[in-house]
C-alpha cells in the first residue's frame, strides 16, 4: 500500500457517474463471513466447541485411577491408554450397555421410519390431491405442532393401558413386543405434525407440470408418488430423517414415560442417566458410555449427508 | 388417429363470474393441425387442458373420434402433451423420460427401448439418451419433451406453447420441424400459442379465441383475408391491420372528411359508426393531388425484402400509428409526408358497435 494513501475517496464531490450500487444486506453479510478474520473466528469457535468432546473421548480411554486423580489434559503429559472402560461398559455384568445400545437402535429405527412413511404420503395428499376439508385438516395438523408432549402423556398412557373399541392393550404387564410399541407409536405421533408440514412444503415446490405430465403419461397417484415424488424428495426426507433420528436417539422423556421404566426396553439414554445418578464417581463408565451413544448419530449424519443434494430439480422446467 | 370434437365445452372456475371457456364448439379433423390462438387469458390453454383431462369440463362434451372422453382421467384418453416448460422428470435420463409413458402402459422393456430409439432418431437425440435433463440445452430439452409425446403414438397431441421458451432463431427452425413432423406422423394435433405468426405458419386451421369465446376458425389465409370481426382483424397479421374510425356516408366511408370507397356489400349494410380496416400492404402511395390520407413518417423499417413505414396522421379517427408496407427502398424517409389511399376490394368494414364484419 502506498504511503499516506487516503482512505476517503479522492472524488468527494458526489458527481461520480458510475457509483457502485449499494450492496444488498445478504451480499454484505456474505462478504463479511468470507473474510479471513471471519474464517479465523470460525476456527476458534469450532475448536472451543470440540474441546469438550475431545476431552470426553480422551477420558474414556484413560485408566480409572488417572481419571479420578487428574484432568483429561494431563493425558498429554502422561499418556496411559486402556480399553478397560469400554470393556466394562459393554460386557460388565452390572452395566451391560450393549443391550441398551440394541434397545436404542430398536427404538430409533421404527420411530424414524414410521413418521417418514406416513408423512410422505400425507404430504402428497395435502399437496396434490383435492378432497373436501383439505385446508382445514392441514391447518389442524399444523396447529398440532404446538401441543407440548407433556400434555399428552397421561391421556396417551391411559389409552395404551385401557384402549377403546376393544383394541389390544399396548402397555402394562403383558404388552406385546415387550412394550416397544408404545414408544414407537408415541415418537411417531409427536413427529408427524412437523414431518407432514415440512414435507408438504417441500412437495409444493415441485412444479405442478411434473405431476400433470405424469398424469398424461398414464401414471396414477401411486405411481406419481413412488416414481416422481419420492426420488425428488430425497433431500427433504434425509433432512427430516436426521432430525428425527437425533431427537429419538437423545430422547429420555418419552422412553422413560412410555417404556414404563422397564429395563429390557430402555434405550442408552435411560441407562446413562442411571449411571450418572447412581454412581456419582463412575466417570470412567460414564465417559465411555456417553461416547458410544454419541458416535452413532455421528455415523448416521455422515452417512446421510450425501443425500443433501442441491439442484435435484434442475433441468425439469424452464422458468 | 382420430378426430376431436368440442361440443359446447364450457369451463367455469370456482368463484369466477364468467366462464374461462364458454360453449366451445370445434371440430378437428383426423390428422389436422389446429392452432388455438389468442391473447393471454382467452381460454386457449384451458381448452387444451380440458382435452388433456387436466381441467374439468363444467358443461358440454368432448369426444375423440366416437369416444366420449369428457369424464375420463388423462391416462385413459390416449393423448400426449407437450408443456410450455417441458416438465421433464429431472431424476430420469432422456431415455427414461421418453419411455415413462410406455412403462406406465406396461409395454415390455425390449419394445420400449426400440420405440424410444426410433423417436430419438427422428429428433436427433440419440447421443443424449443417457443424459439427465439438466445436462441438455434448452432446444434439446424441448426436443425431449416432443420425443416423450411421439413415443406414445397417441391419438392426439396436445401442445401448450412448446416454443415460447426458445430463443427467436431456434423458435423459427423448430416451428418448421414440428409442422413437418406432424405432417409425417399424421397425428391430430391441437397446438396452443399466443403468437399469431406461429399460428399462421403452423396450423392447417387456426381458431382465434377471446375471453373464452371462439371468434373464428378457418385456414390462416381465410383468417387474414376475411376476418369475421374487429378482434380477429386486429389480432391476425403482423404488423397489425390499420383500423380507422369512420362514418357511413352515401356508400362511402367517411374518415375525418376523407372519403374512402368500399365494396358494395358493406356499403349496403353499414350505418352510423363503422371501422375501416386496411392491411399495411394494401395502401397505395399516391400524390397529394389524388387526395390520399396525409401521413407524416416517423419511422422507416427497411427489412430488405420489404419495408414498413410508420407514421402519424392528424385526420380524425385514424389510429396513433399508421403502418404502410412499401417497396420503395429508401425513397421515403423520416419526416416526409406521404399520401396513401386504398382500393375498395382491400377495405375491411366493421360495425364499430358490434365489431362484426360488414364487408363481403
Amino acid at each position: 500500500m502506498s504511503a499516506a494513501s487516503p482512505v476517503v475517496p479522492s472524488d468527494t464531490t458526489g458527481l461520480a457517474p458510475s457509483a457502485p450500487p449499494e450492496p444488498s444486506a445478504a451480499a454484505e453479510a456474505k462478504r463479511r463471513l468470507s473474510s479471513p478474520w471471519a474464517s479465523l473466528a470460525a476456527i476458534v469457535i469450532a475448536i472451543l466447541w470440540t474441546v469438550p468432546t475431545a476431552g470426553l473421548l480422551i477420558t474414556s480411554f484413560r485408566p480409572v485411577g488417572d481419571i479420578n486423580s487428574s484432568g483429561w489434559w494431563k493425558f498429554f503429559l502422561d499418556p496411559n491408554v486402556t480399553l478397560d472402560n469400554y470393556r466394562a461398559v459393554f460386557t460388565g455384568d452390572d452395566v451391560g450397555l450393549s443391550t441398551y445400545l440394541v434397545n436404542s437402535i430398536v427404538i430409533t429405527l421404527p420411530a424414524v421410519l414410521i413418521p417418514i412413511a406416513l408423512a410422505t404420503m400425507a404430504a402428497y395428499a395435502f399437496a396434490w390431491m383435492k378432497f373436501p376439508g383439505r385446508n382445514a385438516l392441514f391447518v389442524a395438523v399444523f396447529a398440532l405442532q404446538i401441543v407440548p408432549i407433556q400434555v399428552t402423556m397421561i391421556p396417551l398412557l391411559s389409552l395404551y393401558v385401557d384402549p377403546p373399541f376393544g383394541l389390544p392393550q399396548l402397555a402394562g404387564a403383558n404388552a406385546p413386543g415387550g412394550g416397544f410399541y408404545t414408544i414407537w407409536l408415541s415418537h411417531a405421533m409427536f413427529a408427524l405434525p412437523l414431518a407432514i408440514f415440512l414435507l408438504h412444503n417441500f412437495m409444493r415446490e415441485i412444479p405442478g407440470e411434473l405431476v400433470e405430465s405424469a398424469r398424461v403419461d398414464g401414471a396414477g397417484h401411486v405411481q406419481i408418488f413412488t416414481r416422481i415424488m419420492l426420488p425428488l424428495m430425497v433431500p427433504a426426507i434425509a433432512a427430516f430423517g436426521i432430525f428425527q433420528f437425533l431427537w429419538v436417539w437423545n430422547d429420555l422423556l418419552v422412553a422413560l414415560v412410555f417404556g414404563g421404566g422397564s429395563l429390557n426396553i430402555s434405550p442408552m439414554t435411560v441407562r446413562l442417566a442411571e449411571l450418572s445418578g447412581t454412581r456419582d464417581q463412575a466417570w470412567h463408565l460414564l465417559s465411555a458410555g456417553a461416547f458410544v451413544s454419541l458416535i452413532i448419530p455421528l455415523i448416521v449424519f455422515l452417512a446421510l449427508q450425501r443425500y443433501f443434494v442441491r439442484g435435484l430439480l434442475a433441468g425439469s422446467v424452464k422458468g | 388417429m382420430a378426430s376431436v370434437t368440442y361440443d359446447g365445452a364450457t369451463r367455469i372456475f370456482p368463484g369466477a363470474d364468467r366462464p374461462a371457456v364458454n360453449k366451445l364448439d370445434l371440430e378437428i379433423a383426423d390428422g389436422e393441425f389446429l392452432v388455438l390462438v389468442g391473447p393471454s387469458g382467452c381460454g386457449k390453454s384451458t381448452s387444451l387442458r380440458m382435452l388433456a383431462g387436466l381441467e374439468e369440463v363444467s358443461e358440454g362434451r368432448i369426444r375423440i373420434g366416437e369416444r366420449d372422453i369428457t369424464d375420463l382421467p388423462p391416462k385413459d384418453r390416449d393423448i400426449a402433451m407437450v408443456f410450455q416448460n417441458y416438465a421433464l422428470y429431472p431424476h430420469m435420463t432422456v431415455a427414461e423420460n421418453m419411455g415413462f409413458a410406455l412403462k406406465m402402459a406396461g409395454v415390455g422393456k425390449e419394445e420400449r427401448s426400440t420405440r424410444v430409439r426410433e423417436a430419438a432418431a427422428l429428433l436427433d437425440l440419440e447421443q443424449y439418451l443417457d443424459r439427465k435433463p439438466k445436462a441438455l440445452s434448452g432446444g434439446q430439452r424441448q426436443r425431449v419433451a416432443m420425443g416423450r409425446a411421439i413415443v406414445r403414438q397417441p391419438q392426439v397431441f396436445c401442445m401448450d406453447e412448446p416454443l415460447s421458451n426458445l430463443d427467436a432463431k431456434l423458435r423459427v427452425s423448430t416451428r418448421t420441424q414440428i409442422a413437418a413432423l406432424q405432417q409425417r406422423l399424421g397425428i391430430t394435433t391441437v397446438y396452443v400459442t399466443h403468437d399469431q405468426v406461429e399460428a399462421m405458419t403452423m396450423g392447417d386451421r387456426v381458431a382465434v379465441l377471446k375471453d373464452g369465446e371462439l371468434q373464428q376458425v378457418d385456414t390462416p389465409l381465410a383468417l387474414y383475408d376475411r376476418p369475421t370481426n374487429l378482434f380477429v382483424a386486429g389480432f391476425i397479421g403482423s404488423p397489425a391491420m390499420n383500423l380507422l374510425a369512420a362514418r357511413a356516408a352515401e356508400g362511402m366511408a367517411d374518415i375525418g372528411g376523407y372519403r374512402v370507397p368500399i365494396d358494395r356489400e358493406a356499403a349496403s349494410r353499414m350505418t352510423g359508426a363503422i371501422t375501416v380496416g386496411v392491411r399495411p400492404e394494401n395502401w397505395r402511395l399516391v400524390s397529394e393531388s389524388e387526395g390520399g390520407l396525409p401521413v407524416k413518417v416517423t419511422v422507416v423499417e427497411e427489412l430488405g425484402a420489404d419495408g414498413y413505414v410508420y407514421g402519424t396522421c392528424d385526420v380524425e379517427g385514424t389510429p396513433g400509428t399508421v403502418v404502410i408496407r412499401t417497396d420503395t427502398r429508401g425513397a421515403v424517409s423520416k419526416g416526409d409526408t406521404v399520401y396513401v389511399t386504398t382500393d375498395p376490394e382491400h377495405v375491411h368494414v366493421f360495425d364499430t358497435e358490434s365489431g362484426t364484419r360488414l364487408s363481403a
